[in-house]
């Protein structure tokens, strides 16, 4: 069994947990361009060693961050989202109105 | 024995170069007209063809391995071409005809077995898509249907109509499903490939891509640095690294795939048998083995282990739909690697460097695409970069403008 320790729940099977995808900056969806959405949509580094990655434990709804290698496949550290994001991101509400595409 | 066969073993200069499959390995040229990165099926395939429809036989295979180690060797070996858009069956379909040819082509036994493909609904969501795939796949001229559950029990008496208390409501018949032996496919590409004057670099690996002025120049290697006029990456589960050498991003993440096998038993099991519900694929090979797979591994990784986990939930699986299995053991398990792009469709084309061509985001369905991949990707080097129209829908940057080609329903279950 492979065990992942939860910042919030200690550790659990990992089979508790659902991968939510690289941790990276999110454009601003209503003032990006096409490109960038896509580019932050759908490609990645998809690196072969150390990569922070988002997890869910899924029975607590919890979301947190690992560091993990994708070679190894070693856990290394898992935090708790407040270490690396300490403020809220706010989309501007003027251009959120706006039609996206025709 | 025959007198002959004994005094051929006996021979002091056995085996004879000439009897070899793959000539002896040579030294690394300083340049080629193409360089093709990974020596899968899809490697020696896009060789084959450039030096058999174009005459560009100036071309190195380099392999980090050996030939076919990679995906090529570990997978289910399904060929079918019953998928949902369009653009994919019409490509899928084209591929499975060369399949039958194969053989005969390469005068080597690729072992082409023509079995059918069955794919059981559980659901009327499930029941539906599969009516509009069947439809799809007749248009483009392949042979599919739905049947019910009268028929099913005909062609797999041994089939639990009731696993997991998910009735069985109907089944999409895919008569055109076949399997073949994988290795075989590589060494038939190799072989035809060596013998028109292209070389196979075994134990070869590409370290850096070397572009210049937005243009790929030649390729670092283990062995020294060779220039070239094109080069295409073909590399499977390493795509991602390989275009971070040539200096771009894809959109593809590399999961693990796992298979397994077991002891062999006598013939009772004819189609290729997957459940939409289930995540299982269930088939008997021709020495009488049950070859089993499912989904891919939960999360990431560029790692071949195998897990527990997910043995037993595919084997519970399996066993529900042919509970006597129960009782047979397990012979092997393996993994390999696998490029998957969130549409479940391939990458193929032009890439952000010149010259630089894309043959990746093959995930856990790109063995059956092997003959037609390499004619296509052939067509494409040897035009200098015009893209075939039957493979245009796949470039990489339909990305950027979401115009996806969505196979997710009909690849997860069977490959
Ligand atoms: C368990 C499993 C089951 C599958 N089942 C099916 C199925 O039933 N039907 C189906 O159609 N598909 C299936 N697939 C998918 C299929 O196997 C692959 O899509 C297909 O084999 C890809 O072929 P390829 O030649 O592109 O890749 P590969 O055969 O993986 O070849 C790529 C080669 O590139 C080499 N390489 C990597 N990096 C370098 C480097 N830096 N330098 C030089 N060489 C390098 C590797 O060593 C490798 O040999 C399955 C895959 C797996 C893992």
């Amino acid at each position: 069994m492979k065990i992942m320790p939860c910042p919030l729940n200690g550790p659990r099977n990992i089979s508790e947990f659902v991968h939510g995808g690289e941790v990276r900056d999110m454009p601003n969806p209503t003032t990006c361009t096409d490109r960038e959405w896509a580019e932050y949509v759908f490609y990645s580094d998809n690196q072969a060693g150390i990569v922070t990655e988002w997890w869910l434990h899924a029975a607590s709804g919890y979301w947190f961050i690992a560091e993990r290698h994708t070679v190894t496949d070693e856990i290394i550290r898992t935090y708790d989202p407040s270490e690396i994001f300490n403020q809220r991101v706010e989309f501007s509400d003027e251009t959120t109105a706006k039609e996206v595409g025709a | 024995m025959p007198f002959s066969l004994l005094k051929y073993g006996l021979n002091n200069d056995y085996p004879f170069e000439r009897d070899a499959d793959l000539p002896a390995p040579s030294e690394l040229k300083s340049s080629y007209d193409v360089v093709i990165i990974g020596g899968g099926g899809h490697g020696v395939a896009t060789a084959y063809y450039l030096a058999k429809y174009h005459g560009i036989t100036n071309v190195a295979v380099l392999e980090k391995g050996y030939l076919g180690g990679g995906n090529t060797a570990r997978n289910t070996a399904v060929i079918r071409s019953n998928y949902l858009t369009s653009e994919g069956v019409k490509f899928y379909s084209e591929s499975v005809n060369m399949f039958k040819e194969l053989s005969n082509e390469f005068d080597f036994n690729i072992m082409y077995s023509e079995r059918g493909q069955l794919t059981l609904a559980h659901t009327d969501a499930t029941v539906r898509a599969f009516r509009q795939r069947a439809e799809v796949n007749k248009h483009f001229g392949g042979r599919t249907e739905l049947i019910g559950p009268q028929e099913i029990k005909e062609l797999v008496p041994t089939l639990n109509m009731n696993p997991a208390h998910m009735p069985v409501l109907a089944g999409l018949w895919h008569m055109d499903g076949a399997t073949a032996r994988h290795d075989a496919v590589a060494w038939g590409y190799a072989k035809g490939a060596t013998q028109r004057g292209v070389e196979l670099h075994q134990l070869t690996e590409v370290t850096d891509v070397i572009v210049e002025n937005g243009k790929v120049t030649g390729v670092k290697t283990n062995r020294g640095t060779v220039q070239c006029g094109c080069a295409i990456q073909a590399v499977a589960g390493h795509s991602s690294l390989m275009a971070a050498k040539a200096g771009f991003r894809m959109p593809i993440t590399t999961y693990p795939l796992q298979a397994m096998v077991t002891q062999p038993v006598k013939p009772f099991l004819d189609p290729l048998v997957s459940s939409s519900a289930l995540h299982c694929y269930v088939q008997q090979t021709g020495r009488g083995e049950i070859v089993f797979g499912g989904g891919s591994d939960p999360y990431p990784l560029y790692n071949t282990r195998s897990t527990m986990e997910l043995k037993e939930s595919l084997l519970a699986h399996a066993i529900e739909m042919f509970p006597f299995m129960a009782n047979l053991r397990l012979m092997r398990q393996w993994a390999g690697i696998t490029d998957m792009t969130s549409d479940y469709s391939p990458i193929m084309g032009l890439s952000p460097v010149e010259n630089y061509y894309l043959d990746a985001g093959w995930g856990t369905w790109g063995f059956k695409a092997t003959p037609i991949c390499g004619k296509t990707m052939a067509e494409l080097v040897a035009s200098g970069g015009k893209v075939p129209d039957l493979i245009a829908p796949f470039a990489m940057d339909r990305f950027d403008v979401f115009r996806q080609v969505n196979e997710m329903g009909a690849t997860a279950a069977s490959h």
